[in-house]
């Protein structure tokens, strides 16, 4: 097949959503499915796309297909190319966004039936999908900061989907602002970068950092903004306050974001730009230090949560963090290799808590248990993804968190290896909280919405989440006879029956079986046995408990004192003070205290002409003084 | 003297005169704003037929009929045919004086092509009270206390920029003996360092220039005016203000410093530094004042100061290397076109809007995604192509603007303007949620006029074809550009 077919991954999600946004949302009534039908072909041929390029990128040699670009803008001597990069990372990454996206798709069509908004839905998530994938294709800096911008804003759609709730209209609110100033240092690093090297291309950006044209503070700089963009996206410490809020969207658009689109997108940032990084011992080390603070850090709060999806949510910022530590310490294999399988158990997490809900009709534990006997097929499919997160062989988490937990041991400060090992004791009790509280023991009668006794949900999504439960099984086995490591770029390839069980000739892997263990048996004892009370625990460490539940009081930290009383108290009340009052009432103000009515008003207009023109004096005045004194 | 290389010019007032003769005559009013608008394209079709040629003067070297110039004009023209378009519902409501409303735009117009063209001071001014004069007209047009409270406003702070103004020039000319901005240039290079730094009235009157145009493109702290004239003024003439007065502003300012100030070089240092200090202060003012409005036309007018800000970057770069400059001068050009077509979609909107609602506070533009579905989607494209985000011609305008700064030196500034756009995000996405995620306010819908739909496409389609296939308008830009050269 022609290369040029690899515009069609791109192109297809990006027709769907003009096809559906306008020509069957005005015309067609929101209770058919055709929008549905329409989005998912298009996905599906972008997934078959997908794994043709990966067939051809890993036949093809060096990895790499050049597919032809076209000349965009021309500027001065710089020119701007439209052009993709089809490499095994943006192979990998095509097929872990498509076949994600194709699921949540699937699934929707039962989640959303019904829905008024059941068309407005399918257009931005194709549109969602579509930045996504352009991200990952994108050849130059430049396109891939577009295709970010249009990533933030359709998550920002769609976290706010159910706009009619204030919750879901402020936590659309808070992702869109939090992760600008991310993506503010990301844009301030692009410019760095132009204004020394005069492009924009991805290529010539490595070539010039590793023939060591770009090095010294410069690349530092432009490496720790971009990685400040990923922090914005990827939900890291401390910017990872929006994350836990975004899940007002629908909970398949939770999938989405968690597990294959925007917060993967700052994990494959920092891959994209590796050797940046890997050419700047700094900027390498604060990778590892963010990503290992952010795994415990985020863990920690998913200790005490209460509603289903926010464990979630925090556990996912925890990945992340393992994902950037991975990148850190191990390079673009290690953490690229855990996305890779944390995109489908987390996907497949995700989609199991919207079928609890649907069931349900709460997403807080304690109103739910003994799902198990009601939703056997949910049970399962969740239970293999907790395993699987949790790090137990031969699951695929267990496969990609071994060769972290293995490189931060040799690179990095050592403190993150410890960091990490604790991490995945955490981990493996909160994931075993969610079972056992959702799952075991008996029904506590569900949400205000619940009716009767709860259901299975119907094939249309149990369906999306065997499948995805099936590949979180396999797709660790990838890197198994280390083939995945070979693919992207280093690690050596043995028989696939060593690989199996050579963990258990070495130390470490039994050391994190056994934590994980230990988690996975402290949360039966508690909740499950009930031989421990949580409530006894909860005092005994109350005031660990207390930071937790409350988040590090991040929130209050930004809303309340950053937001609150600086900006909104000080610095708008100001500029809203100068507008109202200032200039239309400098005058007007002390007017009005000496003398009322009409008078008063009449000399505040002429009063306020006189500011205006006094002003266009100083400002002259001031200019002069300036051009003097200065120039 | 060839007076055909005049025509342009020619056309605008004898079609001037026309509409205000034909006014007193005809009942059917609607065709004044068609006689108006064949007056502008037969004007524009003479202005296109000189593209290409080399650089002539006209009126003892008082006009320069070159591609800058015909850039503008063809610039002008456009604009005033989409405001007339824009027009003709709002103007259909006045009971009187029709006919001059038209005639005063044609007026304006010229104006501003006289400004785009002259290459002398005296001409210059003459061409400058044409345009403002027409203006302060038309912004008391409405009569109303807060239209008439406007126009005086304008009228009087316009008439101390003017003072300024000449203030500055007679400083210029005192200093120099000449008005002709190339012999001012001459002059100025034949004089010492020491000469100049000893007796400081040319630096001053530079500096008084810089304020009298400042006040024009609404520069920050000549931008006072802009919230209370754009306010009050009708909305059609506020669109026409916010566009072409400014796009005329820089010409002019483009013409005057590249002229008669290009070289020495220090001496261009010295006002690319001072437009790139107005331009951070600018954006920022303009942008930060923004954000807290809750009328459309006021937050648009804080709006256009922030662009202004954006455009004085390009201007900085220029100042900074005007003989090795590349990008800057046609990055100028191509922003105006893009910022005039852009801001006029979104005022065409507005003004289709307010026939209906008769409101311009923002709230009320709640779910007009569902009363007015074209509007709406009209004035998310011009929303974004201010924001500059793609696909959107604004993108294109200022990464060709930045890049140009990038290039000679200005991360400081460029940075700054990029953490402006960023703020700027804030409140034009505002009103496209208001418009798309709010709930209705009533379930009627918002019908609009033929012409106004018309202006509304027009705009819409050329934000989206400069922000896509960009390199056949910034050809034209490079080509207007290139007449000034060392």
């Amino acid at each position: 097949m022609p290369s040029q077919l690899i515009w069609l991954i791109f192109l297809l999600p990006v027709s769907s959503f003009v096809i559906v946004s306008f020509f069957i949302r005005p015309f067609v009534k929101p209770e058919s499915r055709v929008a549905g039908y329409i989005t998912i072909t298009a996905i599906s041929g972008s997934l078959a796309l997908s794994l043709w390029a990966l067939a051809a990128v890993m036949a093809a040699p060096h990895h790499q297909i050049v597919v032809p670009d076209i000349s965009w803008l021309v500027v001065g001597d710089v020119t701007i190319h439209l052009g993709l990069i089809m490499d095994s990372l943006t192979a990998v990454m095509l097929v872990v966004v498509t076949i994600v996206s194709l699921m949540v798709q699937i699934y929707s069509q039962g989640y959303m039936h019904g829905d008024p908004g059941y068309h407005r839905y399918y257009a931005w998530m194709s549109l969602f999908t579509a930045s996504m994938l352009g991200v990952v294709m994108a050849d130059s800096l430049l396109l891939v900061f577009v295709f970010w911008e249009g990533v933030g804003l359709c998550s920002y759609l769609l976290i706010g989907f159910w706009f009619h709730k204030p919750s879901a209209a402020n936590a659309a609110k808070k992702a869109f602002i939090v992760t600008r100033f991310g993506d503010f240092g990301f844009l301030a690093a692009i410019l760095l970068l132009f204004a020394h090297t005069r492009t924009f291309d991805i290529a010539e950006l490595h070539g010039l950092a590793i023939a060591g044209a770009l090095a010294g503070t410069t690349l530092t700089w432009a490496a720790i903004g971009i990685f400040s963009g990923a922090v914005g996206k990827s939900a890291q410490f401390p910017l990872h306050v929006w994350l836990p809020d975004a899940m007002e969207g629908p909970t398949p658009v939770s999938a989405l974001i968690h597990a294959a689109t925007m917060v993967a997108a700052g994990v494959f940032l920092v891959a994209r730009t590796f050797p940046l990084f890997a050419h700047s011992v700094e900027a390498l080390t604060t990778v590892a230090i963010i990503g290992g603070v952010t795994a415990i850090f985020a863990a920690s709060m998913g200790l005490v949560m209460t509603d289903i999806k926010r464990v979630l949510a925090y556990s996912t910022i925890s990945q992340l963090g393992y994902m950037m530590l991975g990148l850190g310490v191990g390079g673009v294999a290690i953490g690229i290799f855990h996305l890779f399988n944390h995109a489908f158990f987390k996907a497949l997490l995700f989609l199991g808590a919207g079928s609890v809900n649907h069931a349900t009709g709460t997403f807080d534990m304690r109103e739910m248990g003994g799902l198990r006997k009601f939703m056997p097929w949910t049970y399962a499919t969740f239970l293999i993804g907790a395993l699987s997160i949790a790090g137990i062989w031969p699951l695929s988490g267990f496969w990609s968190k071994d060769e972290i937990l293995l490189h931060s041991q040799t690179g990095g400060p050592s403190i993150l290896f410890y960091l990490a090992m604790i991490t995945v004791f955490m981990t493996a009790f909160y994931m075993f909280r969610v079972i056992f509280m959702t799952f075991g023991g008996e029904y506590r009668g569900g949400g205000s919405g619940a009716h009767g006794h709860p259901h299975e949900s119907s094939s249309v999504m149990v369906t999306p989440m065997v499948v995805l439960a099936v590949l979180a099984v396999v797709s660790g086995f990838w890197n198994v006879t280390g083939q995945f490591g070979a693919f992207m770029g280093h690690g050596e390839t043995h028989s696939f029956v060593h690989g199996l069980f050579h963990p258990f000739t070495q130390t470490l892997p039994w050391i994190s079986l056994i934590l994980a263990g230990l988690g996975i048996l402290l949360a039966y004892a508690i909740y499950s046995k009930k031989w421990l009370s949580a409530e006894r625990i909860g005092s005994m460490f109350k005031p660990l408990y207390t930071l937790f539940i409350r988040k590090y009081w991040m929130d209050e930290l930004y809303e309340g004192v950053l937001v609150k009383n600086a900006l909104i108290g000080g610095f708008f009340a100001g500029l809203q003070q100068v507008d109202t009052y200032g200039v239309d009432g400098a005058v007007n103000g002390v007017a009005n205290g000496a003398i009322a009515g009409g008078r008063a008003i009449r000399r505040a207009q002429t009063g306020q002409l006189q500011f205006y023109g006094l002003f266009i004096g100083i400002g002259i005045l001031a200019i002069i003084l300036c051009v003097y004194f200065f120039g | 003297m060839n007076l055909q290389l005049f025509i342009p010019e020619l056309c605008l007032i004898a079609c001037a005169i026309v509409v205000i003769l034909l006014d007193l005559v005809i009942q059917r009013k609607g065709l004044l704003a068609i006689v108006s608008i064949a007056g502008l394209v037969v004007s524009a079709g003479f202005t296109i037929a000189m593209w290409g040629g080399n650089s002539q003067a006209i009126f003892n070297n008082m006009l320069a009929v070159d591609n800058f110039a015909l850039f503008f004009k063809l610039l002008f023209l456009g604009i005033a045919a989409l405001v007339i378009l824009a027009s003709t519902d709002y103007v259909s409501k006045f009971t009187r004086f029709q006919g001059e409303y038209y005639a005063l735009i044609l007026l304006s117009t010229l104006g501003m092509m006289l400004m785009a063209a002259t290459t002398e001071l005296i001409s210059l001014y003459v061409a400058l009270e044409l345009t403002s004069i027409s203006l302060y007209v038309l912004v008391g047009f409405l009569k109303d206390p807060k239209s008439s409270e406007a126009s005086l406003k304008y009228l009087l702070l316009g008439a101390i920029a003017s003072a300024v103004l000449l203030y500055g020039m007679a400083l210029i000319f005192g200093f120099t003996g000449k008005t002709q901005l190339g012999e001012i240039a001459q002059v100025i290079q034949t004089m010492s360092l020491s000469g100049i730094l000893d007796s400081p009235g040319l630096i001053l009157g530079i500096v008084l220039l810089v304020a009298g145009f400042g006040f024009k493109i609404a520069a920050v702290p000549f931008q006072m005016w802009v919230p209370d004239v754009y306010e009050g003024a009708p909305t059609p003439v506020t669109a026409y203000l916010s566009v072409a007065s400014k796009a005329a502003g820089f010409a002019i300012i483009l013409r005057v410093f590249y002229s008669a100030f290009g070289l020495p070089q220090w001496l261009s240092l010295d006002w690319g530094l001072v437009f790139a200090v107005l331009a951070a202060i600018g954006m920022t003012v303009g942008n930060v004042t923004a954000l807290p409005q809750t009328n459309i036309k006021r937050m648009l007018g804080y709006s256009s100061i922030a662009q202004a800000g954006y455009l004085m970057v390009g201007l900085a770069a220029v100042g900074l290397s005007p003989v090795t400059d590349a990008v800057g001068r046609s990055a100028v050009l191509f922003f105006l076109a893009s910022y005039a077509l852009t801001n006029l979609g979104a005022f065409t909107a507005i003004i289709a809007i307010s026939n209906k609602v008769n409101s311009d506070l923002i709230e009320d533009y709640s779910g007009m995604g569902k009363r007015a579905p074209l509007l709406a989607l009209g004035l998310t494209l011009c929303l974004i192509s201010l924001i500059g985000m793609p696909p959107a011609a604004g993108f294109i305008a200022k990464f060709y603007i930045f890049s140009g700064a990038v290039q000679h030196g200005l991360l400081w500034l460029v940075i700054i303007a990029v953490l402006n756009s960023v703020i700027s995000a804030y409140y034009y996405l505002r009103v496209v949620k208001v418009m798309w995620l709010g709930k209705p306010v009533s379930e009627e819908k918002v019908p609009s006029s033929g012409a106004l739909r018309l202006a509304l496409s027009v705009s819409c389609l050329g934000v989206l074809l400069l922000g896509i296939i960009p390199g056949f308008v910034m050809k034209l830009a490079e080509a207007a550009a290139k007449i000034f050269g060392f």
